[in-house]
């Protein structure tokens, strides 16, 4: 809906328009102008075109840490979102202990992200870790800074502790809002459990639901403090996703062309995923809306 | 010193919410929109209030253009459906809010607050939290917050469509009461006829978007300018028939004729639709030149003291309201008598073209 | 379909209440005849809710039995109760078509698809839905979302009563006279028990054969439509039911004789002498403004509401409203009322009083 114009209000966001091109367009030209030329130091630069990039494309490494993203946002996806619904779903609807219960899952979220990564990697040490030394004790051969799978698995449950909880947050926003007449209509139907949840909380959900399924998909595909902090993207290159492996090339290597040009991809890659669930949101917005 | 809104429309997409409206409401009347859910009463006061802008037209205020100007800088108040009070302060802060935003002194906003409380009975609630009175006295706690500051334009959207009937009713009555103590310019958005009435005032009838009549409220009841207002004026909704005039005599779909006299007299020849409404049926003879037409009896529901009939005559579904208590059955035939001088006649395109003779005397 | 019986019911939400206020539904015992059409009928906050949430099983009662026909349902989850319920506000699945809608409550009792789509096709049809069966719930207007509502309730054959919280509250005026009349003569047709809760008194009377008028958790009278009009039970009644409500009027009553402040009234039926405070009540529609006989009357308002006008004033300080039928003049040489004898209500300490022959 369209309200009474008054220009006048551009004036205010003026300052933050300035900020922002101090911290987000120029450093990003900045990134622009590596990815399309080489350099030696000394401010030196000669034109690359999109040598950078082609390489970036045809490069085995980058498709290898694009590989072990997609499936780790994949494994994270199929584990957090049904499992916040459910948890969403048997949480109390009031009294003292649905307070208790949010604060306890607020929890998690309030950790900062190395700090996540440093208690699980102290966690699951085999030598002092209570994860660790549990699991030697019981005889299952664990250590995730030898085993691929290993590593995978605390990554992932690492990821699972910290975040569900949003997914079960957003969800239990979302199911809030269904009057209780619907359930008390669904009684009288005589609807079975399954049937409440597919007709009625489902479809009431689904707004929040998409949201926190981009929410998750664009944090954990852009994930680094925590895995880095626990395996440093081993062993080998086990855990090495899109971000570590960029810090790696542009940090550890000082390879700043072939970076700026994957970190570039890696920004559109985001961006196009974002705009596919926008575009899906909005059109399932509509349906609704007819 | 008044609102006029000339030319006023109002379209989103290509889509018309509002057609282009001419109107004056007058300082110092009670102006009531009545029209269906969907029918523009909502669109039509956001545009008087200054939250939406309309795409045509200008809007004065006492003479000065006021198109664009924000709401913030017009002297407009605002009651919707919803109770909106501030929960976590007392009627009385809730009452003087407007005026401590406005700056104005202590001891005036005391005055007031206590005089608008005064007039809305809300004196011994002053201390307590809106969530804490019933509907009816958080929608007057409401209502003194709009009426405090002493807006010229106070703008009511079905304040009273969420509460119980009688409470309705009380507050009804008293609505105008308050009205003509402010001295200010009432519009009220209602969607029952019933309640405009009770209102008195000024009504503007509206049918998607349009303004269909503007006027005196009962002579909008008793003369509607189209059979489209009648038909939003009707409670229960009004009863047609399709007839005929040639040579002095009107011949209705079903065989009665009924000689032209008096305004029908004058009428063209030509295809008409007549209407009534259902007060105007009866189960006997009223006048010597009441009509009875032959009908089959639906539903009947008694009311306590009077009984509504659902009838079908011919294809036509029609309601009466009959005095007194008929425990008819279903299926039944009975004849309903209608005073011709309660016939409105509408034109093929819904014009009236000529209307009831005790319309015209009243 | 069965009788429903409460039996000693009582219902307060505080785990041990104390004393009468605590209750939201004082002690009552009550009978809906089969077939019935009731309406219950009060104020917000009155306990009809809660009583209407009793018999459907959605509230067990903290003293009672809740009985239909012989069954004792007490106990009885809602679904074991074969109930149906159509709410303020209409619940739809919003996911399904309309016909996935009215098949529902059948599909979650196993029965087969032949049975469900005939059964289904019969319901369209009785709430006149044929044409967009295939249609998708959610865009409706409300009005349609109430009838899958009420569809939905019906579609079960064994359905022992359908109960009806304000189910008008969203539906526009026009609309709510189609609903009505169509709830009406499906009641007509297949007489399934209905129960009607409603604060609006002309859907309460126009729909109902009974109507339960309650008010601060009791039931102050069960009757018909003509019996709450004429000869209301309790002011409160009296005053709840009609627009405007019922006059009353502070009088000292003897026999046949009422006395107001400066004034006699003779009464059709005697009285003796009642203990309490007495008053008498007159339906607005029995008072006729004349130009001398009867009492005093002060105008101070005429209100025109088309088929008739609301003449409101006092009588000996007290106000009392005339309702003027259209077409009738009013003039400055009205200056009386009088009341019909025979439709003057007498009370006793708020209730009815019966008076013997004069």
């Amino acid at each position: 809906m369209d309200k009474v114009q008054n220009n006048k209000a551009w004036f205010l966001v003026l300052p933050v328009l300035v900020v922002v091109a101090f911290s987000a367009v120029l450093p990003l030209m900045t990134v622009v102008n590596y990815a399309t030329n080489d350099t030696f130091g000394n401010n030196q630069f000669f034109w690359a075109g999109l040598e950078w990039f082609e390489e970036m494309v045809t490069s085995s490494r980058l498709h290898d840490a694009l590989g072990r993203q997609i499936l780790f946002s994949g494994i994270i996806l199929a584990i957090e979102v049904p499992l916040g619904i459910y948890i969403a779903l048997n949480m109390p609807k009031k009294g003292a202990w649905a307070s208790l219960c949010l604060v306890l899952m607020a929890l998690p979220l309030l950790i900062p992200f190395n700090v996540v990564g440093t208690i699980w990697q102290i966690f699951g040490r085999v030598d002092i870790g209570l994860l660790g030394r549990t699991l030697a004790a019981l005889g299952v051969d664990y250590n995730y800074t030898n085993d691929p799978v290993d590593a995978w698995a605390t990554v992932v449950v690492m990821d699972v502790w910290h975040w569900t909880s949003l997914v079960a947050l957003l969800c239990y926003a979302g199911l809030q809002s269904i009057p209780q007449a619907y359930y008390q209509a669904a009684r009288i139907d005589q609807a079975s459990r399954w049937a409440v949840f597919r007709y009625i909380e489902l479809p009431k959900m689904k707004g929040v639901l998409l949201i926190a399924v981009l929410l998750r998909f664009m944090d954990s595909f852009m994930i680094y403090t925590e895995p880095f902090v626990v395996t440093g993207g081993g062993p080998g290159n086990a855990t090495t996703f899109l971000s570590i492996d960029l810090v790696k090339m542009a940090v550890g290597q000082f390879d700043l062309g072939p970076a700026a040009a994957f970190s570039l991809m890696y920004f559109l890659v985001i961006l196009l995923v974002s705009w596919v669930f926008y575009t899906v949101m909005t059109s399932l917005d509509r349906q609704e809306g007819r | 010193m008044a609102l006029e809104l000339d030319e006023v429309g109002r379209a989103v997409k290509g889509q018309v919410h509002i057609q282009p409206t001419t109107l004056t409401l007058d300082k110092g009347t009670m102006n009531v929109l009545l029209g269906p859910t969907l029918s523009g009463k909502t669109s039509l006061m956001r545009l008087m209030a200054g939250l939406d802008a309309p795409t045509t037209g200008r809007i004065r205020w006492h003479g000065q253009d006021v198109t664009g100007q924000r709401v913030q800088d017009r002297k407009v108040a605002m009651v919707y459906q919803q109770f909106i009070n501030y929960p976590a302060m007392s009627v009385y802060d809730n009452i003087a809010s407007p005026m401590r935003l406005m700056g104005k002194p202590r001891a005036e906003i005391d005055r007031a607050v206590r005089e608008t409380a005064e007039m809305l009975k809300l004196t011994p609630m002053l201390a307590r939290k809106p969530l804490e009175l019933s509907g009816g006295q958080q929608q007057r706690c409401a209502l003194a917050r709009a009426l405090v500051k002493g807006a010229g334009l106070v703008l009511l959207d079905e304040p009273l469509a969420n509460l119980d009937y009688k409470l309705r009713e009380e507050l009804r009555a008293e609505i105008p009461k308050i009205f003509e103590a402010s001295g200010a310019i009432f519009v009220y958005a209602t969607t029952e006829p019933e309640e405009a009435l009770l209102l008195g005032g000024r009504t503007a009838t509206l049918w998607q978007g349009r303004v269909t009549q503007f006027g005196p409220t009962t002579e909008v009841y008793r003369r509607p300018a189209d059979a489209t207002t009648a038909r939003v004026f009707s409670d229960p909704p009004m009863n047609f028939l399709p007839c005929d005039k040639a040579g002095g005599r009107i011949t209705f779909a079903d065989g009665a004729v009924l000689p032209a006299a008096g305004p029908l007299a004058d009428l063209a020849d030509g295809p008409y639709t007549a209407g009534f409404r259902a007060n105007h049926l009866h189960l006997h003879a009223a006048s010597p030149s009441a009509m009875g037409f032959d009908c089959t009896l639906g539903v009947t529901e008694i009311t306590g003291s009077e009984t509504f009939l659902h009838i079908t005559h011919g294809p036509d579904r029609w309601v009466a309201l009959v005095h007194g208590i008929h425990d008819l059955t279903d299926g039944a035939q009975v004849r309903l008598w209608l005073d011709p001088a309660h016939i409105y006649l509408f034109t093929p395109k819904g014009q009236l073209a000529a209307p009831a003779a005790y319309a015209m005397a009243a | 379909m069965a009788r429903i019986t409460l039996s000693n019911l009582a219902h307060s939400y505080l785990p041990n209440p104390a004393s009468p206020a605590d209750f939201a539904l004082k002690q009552m015992d009550h009978v809906w005849q089969d077939g019935g059409a009731y309406a219950l009928l009060g104020s917000s906050g009155c306990g009809k809710t809660t009583l209407l949430n009793i018999i459907s099983g959605l509230v067990r009662p903290s003293q009672g039995r809740v009985l239909f026909g012989d069954r004792d349902v007490t106990d009885a989850e809602t679904a074991a109760r074969n109930i149906a319920q159509v709410f303020q506000f209409p619940v739809v699945y919003d996911t399904m078509t309309v016909r996935q809608n009215l098949a529902f409550p059948l599909r979650n009792r196993g029965k087969d698809a032949a049975y469900i789509k005939a059964r289904v096709d019969q319901i369209a049809a009785m709430i006149g839905m044929e044409a967009i069966l295939d249609r998708r719930a959610q865009g409706l207007t409300a009005d349609a979302k109430q009838k899958i509502s009420l569809g939905r309730g019906m579609v079960r054959e064994d359905v022992n009563a359908i109960l009806f919280d304000e189910p008008l509250t969203v539906i526009d005026p026009h609309m709510k006279w189609e609903l009505r009349t169509q709830l009406k003569s499906l009641h007509r047709e297949f007489g399934h028990t209905m129960i009607y809760v409603t604060h609006d008194q002309t859907e309460a009377l126009t729909f109902a054969d009974k109507v339960v008028v309650m008010s601060e958790g009791t039931v102050v009278q069960l009757g018909t439509p003509e019996e709450l009009f004429e000869t209301p039970a309790h002011t409160f009644v009296g005053y709840f039911i009609g627009s405007p409500g019922m006059n009353l009027l502070d009088a000292s009553i003897a026999g046949t004789c009422a006395r107001l402040a400066g004034a006699e009234l003779a009464l059709a039926r005697d009285y003796g002498t009642p203990q309490g405070r007495t008053q008498i009540g007159i339906r607005p529609e029995y008072v006729t403004l004349t130009e001398g006989t009867g009492l005093p009357f002060a105008l101070t308002r005429v209100e025109d509401v088309g088929r008739h006008r609301i003449v409101r004033g006092t009588v000996e300080g007290q106000p009392v409203n005339v309702v003027v039928p259209e077409g009738q003049a009013l003039g400055a040489h009205l200056t009386h009322v009088s009341f019909a004898a025979e439709r003057i209500n007498v009370y006793a300490d708020d209730w009815r009083i019966e008076g013997g022959a004069a």
